[in-house]
């Protein structure tokens, strides 16, 4: 097998005993997104000549030591570009480390490139990009999920070992099911947001991509932890994650809630699902059904509360001090308008003018409050579902993976793709996604896979963790390879 | 007709703490446009804001020190609008859970301004409640050249508080006052230096007039670009007359924004105000709310100062000064110091407070440029107690001390250097004594005629003979004595 398909854990046992150089592990990455990045595009900038140098001085020793590690165009690393896929921020270089940048920088991680993504995040297929759309690597005609659509195709096709990734409303675990591996959007303020362009600050955790969740406990073992830069960021202790996969789920708790389980999910990802359920049973684990009452408000109460924010967050992109400025403005009002409009894609627009409509006196007691009183209802679902299990059990998605333009006409068809993921970041509570099966190949159409969503409660990443990697052991989707 | 008016104030302090609200940067006036600066408080992307305790902890003092509510639980929101000056075209404030609600200003007589005082129209401790006191951050500086704009980011991001006064000031001698009453309690508190040039406070007032007696508030005008108290209440002087001179006319107040030339001394109109703004306040999704019953609140309450009128009082009981003294001497706490350890070791403390209001601050305006250590005071001040030296004498070893004093010389070693003595013996006195009475037949005769004062220049000739050593109270006693039995 190529170095390429190692996990970040054989990696690790590979630099370690010296059986592999770091130097030798960067060529063949690059080697790899030469040959194959022209066509799933999941890079939108790699420096090779400065991973290159990186890997020559890289200490084996640490958590990472030696390991490439690819990184959403949404965080800061300075003296790179950060363009979150928008116009707005072409020619801006970061001033600053991201705080989870520092702590791969530390960790001994190699950054190897920026990934593509939807713009400013927002997005399920990465089609909403400035610099072009990503492709799925088990089929290059299908997208890869979005918003960190970049991350989840580079670790899917191999082009990385693992791949940072953001996550408001299921843009790590959506785009980590779409294309096949492992996505974990941790507790909010597990991880320090500072140096992640906000997309919605309440919603917004980083996490990581992985070909296994394993490894996915290693990068959050990384990741974790309070940041004095990220007020919001919290003093709970982590725990090695690591530390307890031991395949062992016997009594373990699963929910599996009705309201996710509805029509027009696909027949081939809602068989999939059920299999791994009953894989769970199998392993020891206790089914109980349970009810997470108000599911079906979590879409519209997200579109409130995350546009309002992002309304906020997006309005410091107006040409004064970095990106693109317009072209001779007449005065600073047609410098905003125009540098905005400009800049800023047709989604982000959208978004934008939802948000500030839904804060707007007259209407944000209808809209924004109102949005705040059902979120808090939702969180109370989730908390009381956890007094009565240790982890939820649900799709990632409703589908597999769609066509490039199936969906880029109904900006509402295109939310659905979200429907499984959103409440996880409405309650602040943990999820992951890993695969758990494949579509049947149809037409056209080649095998697609299916991601199964594990969530934990505040804090409960080692279960999730614990009981992703036992399903995984005793089932190995994740060593099937893409054809690519 | 008569009018009143009825005036409130806005007043923005920028807080006295070592770096910015949110971010490291340090908290400082002045310095090239945009050294001050860094990723936060430019508002580049990705960027988190980190609450200031101090500035927290400050706010809440000045709370305390004007009697306000301090919430138990506070929140940050964002005010949308988009402007230059604001890197992030929202700042953070806080909207409907301020730190500070309600409290007051007590315009103590002091704070009024001089020709006001004696007034009889002037009411002495007048209380003007506050609405809220809030913590926010600061905006840059914008720079208009011809055909380009510049900012300064430096002051972006510098704590700031909002003071926000009720309706409760009917002149504008009460507007300087509210002003000075308040600065005084922020540098009191070491909350702020408040120096309006520097525009560390700064002002906006509101201002309308009703017929006296109406109780219903006329249209209000707002005045900006006011830089010093004097220029807040020749503004509200000017702008009353306006007011009252429209409506008086028949005319209407338009509610407007008015900007004041300090220069012609009267407002114009700025802009007319539109349509309220709508600033889409939401709750700060980056900041935690803030619980001030987790121990900021106690560390402000180990902060509380004594406040001016406590000290006013206690000055006066302690130190036996008069009651206008003791006003003086606690109108600002580095004067009350130095008054305290100056008067320290003293038997007659009045002495020292003479020395320091009449003697010294009636020369020099300025506390901070003197050079004298403060127990010198007690010193010379004993001298003329225990009768060692007389009160001429006296205050010329105090001209000596304060600025004429080249070898740095205490005032008994200047007192020693000059051979100042006081010559209090009876036998030396008499023998001056029927000296100049011998030489001073015509001042003899006027005195004996009725002419009183003709003793003051039988007194002049005996401290001319004893070389102004002499007492001159016993000199007088003496005199008349021997003047009565001639
Ligand atoms: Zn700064």
């Amino acid at each position: 097998m190529s170095m390429i398909h190692f996990s970040v854990t054989a990696l690790r046992k590979q630099l370690a005993a010296k059986e592999i150089s770091p130097v030798e592990v960067v060529d063949a990455l690059l080697a790899r997104i030469e040959a194959i990045d022209p066509q799933v595009k999941a890079y939108l900038h790699v420096d090779a000549a400065a991973a290159r140098e990186a890997a020559k001085s890289a200490d084996v020793t640490r958590p990472l030591g030696g390991v490439p590690i690819a990184i959403k165009d949404v965080l800061n690393v300075k003296g790179d570009p950060c363009t979150c896929a928008s116009k707005i921020l072409k020619g801006y270089i970061a001033p600053y480390d991201a705080t989870t940048i520092g702590k791969l920088r530390d960790a001994g991680a190699i950054l190897l490139g920026r990934t593509n993504m939807d713009e400013f995040a927002m997005g399920s297929s990465t089609e909403n990009s400035s610099w072009g759309s990503t492709r799925n690597p088990w089929s290059l005609a299908h997208i890869p999920g979005g918003s960190s659509g970049g991350s989840a195709a580079a670790v899917g096709a191999h082009e990385a070992f693992a791949a940072l990734g953001s996550d408001t409303g299921g843009s790590i675990r959506q785009p980590a099911a779409l294309c096949g591996c492992v996505g974990l959007k941790p507790t909010y303020g597990r991880v320090s947001r500072f140096g992640l362009v906000a997309f919605a600050s309440s919603l917004d955790q980083i996490g990581p991509f992985t070909k296994t969740v394993e490894d996915a406990a290693l990068l959050m073992n990384v990741l974790s932890g309070h940041d004095p830069l990220d007020n919001t960021s919290s003093r709970q202790q982590v725990p090695d994650l690591t530390a307890r996969l031991t395949g062992d789920i016997k009594g373990m708790k699963l929910g599996v809630p009705k309201e996710y389980f509805i029509e027009g999910i696909d027949p081939q990802v809602d068989a999939a699902v059920k299999a791994a359920i009953a894989k769970y049973q199998e392993l020891g684990a206790e089914i109980v059904e349970i009810s997470l009452p108000h599911t079906e408000h979590a879409v519209a109460v997200y579109y409130i509360l995350a546009t309002a924010e992002a309304s906020a967050n997006l309005a410091r992109f107006d040409g004064v001090r970095y990106g693109t400025r317009a072209e001779k403005p007449t005065g600073v009002l047609d410098m905003y308008g125009r540098t905005r409009a400009e800049g800023f894609g047709p989604e982000v627009k959208r978004r934008i003018i939802l948000g500030t409509y839904v804060l707007s006196s007259g209407y944000a007691d209808a809209y924004y409050k109102h949005a705040q009183k059902v979120q808090e209802l939702i969180r109370q679902d989730f908390h009381k579902a956890f007094e009565k299990v240790d982890a939820i059990l649900t799709p990632t998605s409703p589908t597999a993976a769609f066509k490039a333009g199936e969906r880029t006409a109904s900006p509402l068809q295109m939310y659905l793709a979200d429907i499984f993921t959103i409440a996880v970041n409405l309650a602040g509570v943990c999820g992951i996604s890993l695969p758990c099966g494949f579509t049947m190949p149809e037409g056209d159409t080649p095998r697609l896979p299916i991601g199964l969503q594990i969530i934990g409660p505040n804090w409960g990443e080692e279960t999730i963790l614990r009981a992703g990697h036992a399903y995984e052991q005793s089932t190995g989707w994740h060593k099937e390879l893409p054809p690519i | 007709m008569e009018y009143e008016a009825v005036i409130g104030l806005e007043v923005h302090v920028q807080l006295k703490t070592n770096t910015k609200m949110f971010c490291g940067c340090i908290n400082k006036y002045g310095g090239l446009p945009n050294t001050h600066v860094c990723p936060i408080c430019l508002g580049m992307p990705g960027v988190m804001p980190t609450p200031n305790h101090d500035a927290v902890v400050k706010t809440i003092l000045t709370g305390l020190m004007l009697e306000c509510n301090i919430a138990t639980r506070c929140k940050f929101d964002r005010k949308n609008y988009f402007y230059p000056d604001m890197p992030k075209n929202y700042q953070i404030s806080q909207y409907d859970e301020p730190l500070c609600e309600g409290g007051a200003v007590t315009l103590n007589l002091l704070a009024y301004p001089k020709d006001a005082q004696k007034l009889e129209t002037t009411v002495v401790d007048k209380k003007v409640r506050l609405v809220r006191i809030h913590l926010e951050e600061d905006v840059a500086k914008s720079q208009h050249d011809e055909g380009q704009s510049g900012v300064d980011f430096n002051r972006a991001g510098t704590p700031l508080m909002e003071i926000v006064s009720e309706a409760d000031m009917r002149t504008p001698e009460e507007a300087f006052a509210y002003l000075t009453a308040l600065k005084q309690i922020l540098i009191y508190g070491n909350v702020s230096d408040a120096d309006m040039e520097k525009g560390q406070l700064r002002c906006d007032v509101n201002v309308s007039v009703r017929p006296k007696g109406q109780e219903k508030f006329g249209t209000k005008c707002e005045i900006k670009n006011l830089n010093s108290i004097s220029a807040v209440r020749r503004s509200l002087k000017y702008e009353i007359d306006r007011q009252i001179e429209v409506v008086s006319e028949g005319g209407t107040i338009r509610q407007e924004t008015r900007r004041w030339n300090d220069v012609k001394g009267e407002t114009a109109v700025m802009r007319i105000k539109e349509q309220a703004h709508d600033y889409r306040y939401f709750p700060e999704p980056d900041l935690l709310p803030l619980n001030t019953s987790l121990g900021l609140r106690s560390e402000a309450e180990v902060l509380m100062p004594e406040l001016p009128s406590a000290k006013k009082a206690r000055l006066a009981t302690q130190y036996g000064v008069s009651e206008y003294q003791a006003s003086v001497l606690s109108s600002e706490v580095a004067l009350a110091d130095y008054f305290e350890k100056a008067a320290e070791a003293a038997k007659d403390k009045g002495l020292v407070a003479n020395f320091l209001l009449n003697d010294y601050l009636a020369i020099n305006s300025d506390l901070s440029t003197i050079a004298v250590p403060a127990p010198w005071f007690s010193e010379l001040a004993n001298e003329l107690t225990a009768g060692k030296i007389n009160s001429k004498q006296a205050k010329e070893v105090f001209g000596l001390m304060v600025s004429d004093n080249p070898g740095n010389l205490t005032p008994l070693e200047i007192i020693k250097a000059k051979g100042f003595v006081q010559v209090t013996d009876t036998g030396a006195l008499e023998a001056w004594c029927d000296q100049a009475i011998a030489n001073g037949a015509r001042s003899v005769a006027d005195y004996k005629a009725g002419k009183v004062a003709a003793l003051n220049a039988l007194k002049g000739q005996v401290m001319k003979l004893s070389k102004g050593q002499a007492n001159p109270q016993t000199v007088g006693e003496i005199l008349e004595q021997k003047l009565k039995a001639l």
